[in-house]
């Protein structure tokens, strides 16, 4: 007993000189007391083992040959969600899916990062005609409305005929190059705020190059900003796949996707009658996006001093 | 004594605002021998710090300079290539600011920001650099070198700060180290021990310091040469003994009597009357007529050019001219 109160006592003291308090750990400890932003986060984990080690598990694979003999059976103890009208299993083919998703929103969200952080941080250092150039562009990228831009370059991909494998990683970048403007947007506010600090001025007095100036000085400040805009852009880009997919304009099958999965509740019949169909992929996407986007606001007040109460 | 380090000759900055021409460097000449410290005094607005970043070749618009040389070892910094003049930056030239608090970048250890000078202008490997910055950390009073350098600046205090300021400014050995306010911000037991430090530094190294400051004291403490400046331009020039002994011009006699002196009961201190004239709307006359105590007509109608006395002492006033003294 005493021997575990001098023990508690000894902790108390101790923590703050193991590590320096870097600003991240801090906003990570801040993190960790907000109980809805964890729960989003280990439900995000739960899905990604779900997609990336389900598969390895199931007794099915996705080369098995199609047989329309054991096509859409309910669910049973074989075939947890039922198969398809191939007979395909339904719960490999929704992990497999949620791998095209998941990765899908990744990427389209890299891609949203990296054009969106570099342009915004240049536009709001050099200012003057730069900033103009570049802020003209992520407003003409931002006025067109995305969802004919993206109907009309998946019409003009199936004309194409391009191979569905590769498809995926042009919606990847199509999606990341039409969502960067909103992030450019934010960046180039917080550096143009930021290069009239006085720690700017004193890294001018070093002799710095601006390319160190920006990359190293400037925009690892804005680094809280674009984490949340990065996680609910990756929501984002799930979204805008599954909706593409569903009008058969982004993944096409037999490459598996939520979205493309969900296109089977297009017909009255198997939307009727064949429910675990759709209900699971249409489950995924919601469970997905809500667990990224409460995440993406604890991070946010996390991450954010001003909002600590 | 040494030979010039700095020379400035007829420096012009003028700012460009909505309301007119502002020159608040203007016309400005002195120079700082090598090893010297020289402080730069005057109140808020008269250009001290503009010429001091009009030296670093940093002054950002509406701001431009746009006449006169600073000539650093016999070349003239405004005729410098942007290259040569980064080189210049940091490296042979360093400066620290007033507000400690906010001159270091937040999300940087300390480490990182004092091996970055080494880094770039010295070449040094990552562990060179490592080992040098914990020297500098330990020659500017920190202890715990080793873990302060993996510290972030937000774990410090204000004077821990400003001495990694001066550890930074100091890493590349400068010739110039350019100090505006450096002790403003701090209160007066570490502005004491800041002070101590740069004096060290400059006995040890044998760096210059142009050092700006609205403060006396600071000057009585730390200058071997003073030059007062008022609305942006240079009124009087001495060796700070000369100076406090005998000051010539009204605007920094007024100074000297404006301040309290200890032991001394003092109802109410000395001000200067009226106030610092618009930048504005300065017309061809003496800057100060309309608060000396001594205005002739001849202050109204032309300004005074700075000219050379006894003891190395110069003052721009009419006073002296005509072989007159302040009564």
């Amino acid at each position: 007993m005493s021997e575990a109160v001098v023990r508690s006592n000894a902790v108390e003291v101790k923590p703050p000189t193991k590590k320096p308090a870097s600003p991240w750990r801090l906003a990570l400890r801040e993190m960790r007391k907000n109980k809805l932003a964890m729960a989003g986060f280990v439900v995000l984990i739960l899905m990604f083992l779900f997609c990336f080690v389900g598969p390895l598990l199931s007794p099915y694979s996705i080369n098995d040959a199609m047989n329309v003999r054991n096509g859409n059976k309910p669910p049973s103890a074989q075939h947890w969600l039922g198969t398809d009208k191939v007979g395909r299993d339904v719960l490999l083919r929704v992990m497999l899916a949620g791998r095209t998703s998941l990765l899908v929103g990744i990427v389209a969200m890299m891609v949203s990062v990296a054009i969106g952080s570099t342009l915004g941080a240049i536009a709001g250092y050099y200012r003057g005609w730069v900033d103009t150039i570049i802020m003209r562009l992520a407003d003409i990228i931002m006025s067109i409305p995305s969802l004919p831009i993206l109907i009309i370059l998946g019409a003009a991909l199936s004309e194409l005929k391009m191979d569905p494998a590769n498809r995926i990683y042009l919606v990847m970048f199509i999606i990341g190059f039409l969502s960067w403007p909103g992030l450019a947007r934010l960046v180039r506010g917080q550096i143009l705020m930021l290069r009239e600090q006085e720690f700017m001025q004193a890294a001018e007095v070093l002799g710095l190059r601006d390319r160190r100036k920006i990359f190293r000085h400037l925009l690892p400040n804005t680094v809280p900003i674009i984490i949340v805009v990065a996680t609910l852009s990756v929501a984002n880009g799930i979204l805008t796949e599954s909706v593409l997919s569903f009008l058969g304009l982004g993944v096409v099958p037999p490459t598996p996707s939520w979205g493309n999965m969900i296109s089977a509740a297009n017909s009255m019949i198997e939307f009727q009658k064949r429910p675990w169909l759709w209900i699971p992929p249409g489950v995924c996407i919601f469970i997905t996006v809500v667990a990224i986007n409460v995440m993406g606001d604890g991070l946010r007040d996390a991450l954010d001093p001003k909002s600590k109460r | 004594m040494a030979n010039n380090l700095i020379e400035f000759r007829n420096l012009r900055t003028n700012f460009y605002t909505s309301s007119g021409v502002v020159k608040a460097v203007n016309d400005v000449s002195f120079s700082i021998r090598e090893g010297e410290t020289l402080c730069v005094v005057g109140e808020s607005g008269c250009g001290k710090s503009v010429t001091a970043m009009s030296l670093m070749r940093l002054v950002s618009p509406p701001g431009k300079t746009e006449g006169g040389q600073i000539l650093y070892k016999g070349q003239d910094l405004l005729t410098l290539k942007e290259r040569d003049m980064r080189h210049i930056r940091g490296n042979e030239i360093a400066m620290i600011f007033q507000e400690p608090m906010t001159s270091l970048n937040p999300v940087l250890t300390i480490g990182d920001q004092i091996t970055e000078p080494l880094l770039i202008h010295k070449g040094m490997t990552r562990k060179d650099a490592k080992k040098r910055a914990i020297e500098l950390i330990e020659l500017v009073g920190i202890p715990r070198a080793a873990k302060i350098f993996d510290s972030y600046p937000h774990e410090l205090s204000g004077g821990m700060r400003q001495r990694i300021m001066i550890a930074i400014a100091l890493s590349c050995d400068p010739k110039l180290l350019i100090a505006d306010e450096p002790t403003t911000a701090l209160d007066v037991t570490i502005q004491a021990q800041i002070l101590d430090l740069m004096r060290n530094i400059k006995s040890e190294f044998n760096t210059a310091i142009m050092m700006i400051t609205h403060d006396l004291g600071v000057v009585a403490e730390m200058a071997d040469h003073v030059v007062v400046m008022y609305a942006g331009k240079v009124i009087e020039e001495a060796p700070v003994h000369e100076l406090f002994a005998n000051p010539k011009h009204p605007y920094t006699q007024g100074l000297m009597r404006a301040k309290p002196i200890i032991n001394q009961r003092q109802d109410r201190l000395y001000t200067i009357p009226g106030q610092v004239p618009n930048p504005v709307e300065l017309g061809n006359n003496c800057y100060f007529n309309e608060r000396c105590e001594h205005c002739m007509s001849l202050c109204v109608e032309k300004p005074p050019i700075l000219t050379t006395y006894e003891n190395k002492h110069k003052a721009a006033c009419w006073l002296y001219e005509k072989g007159g003294e302040v009564s």
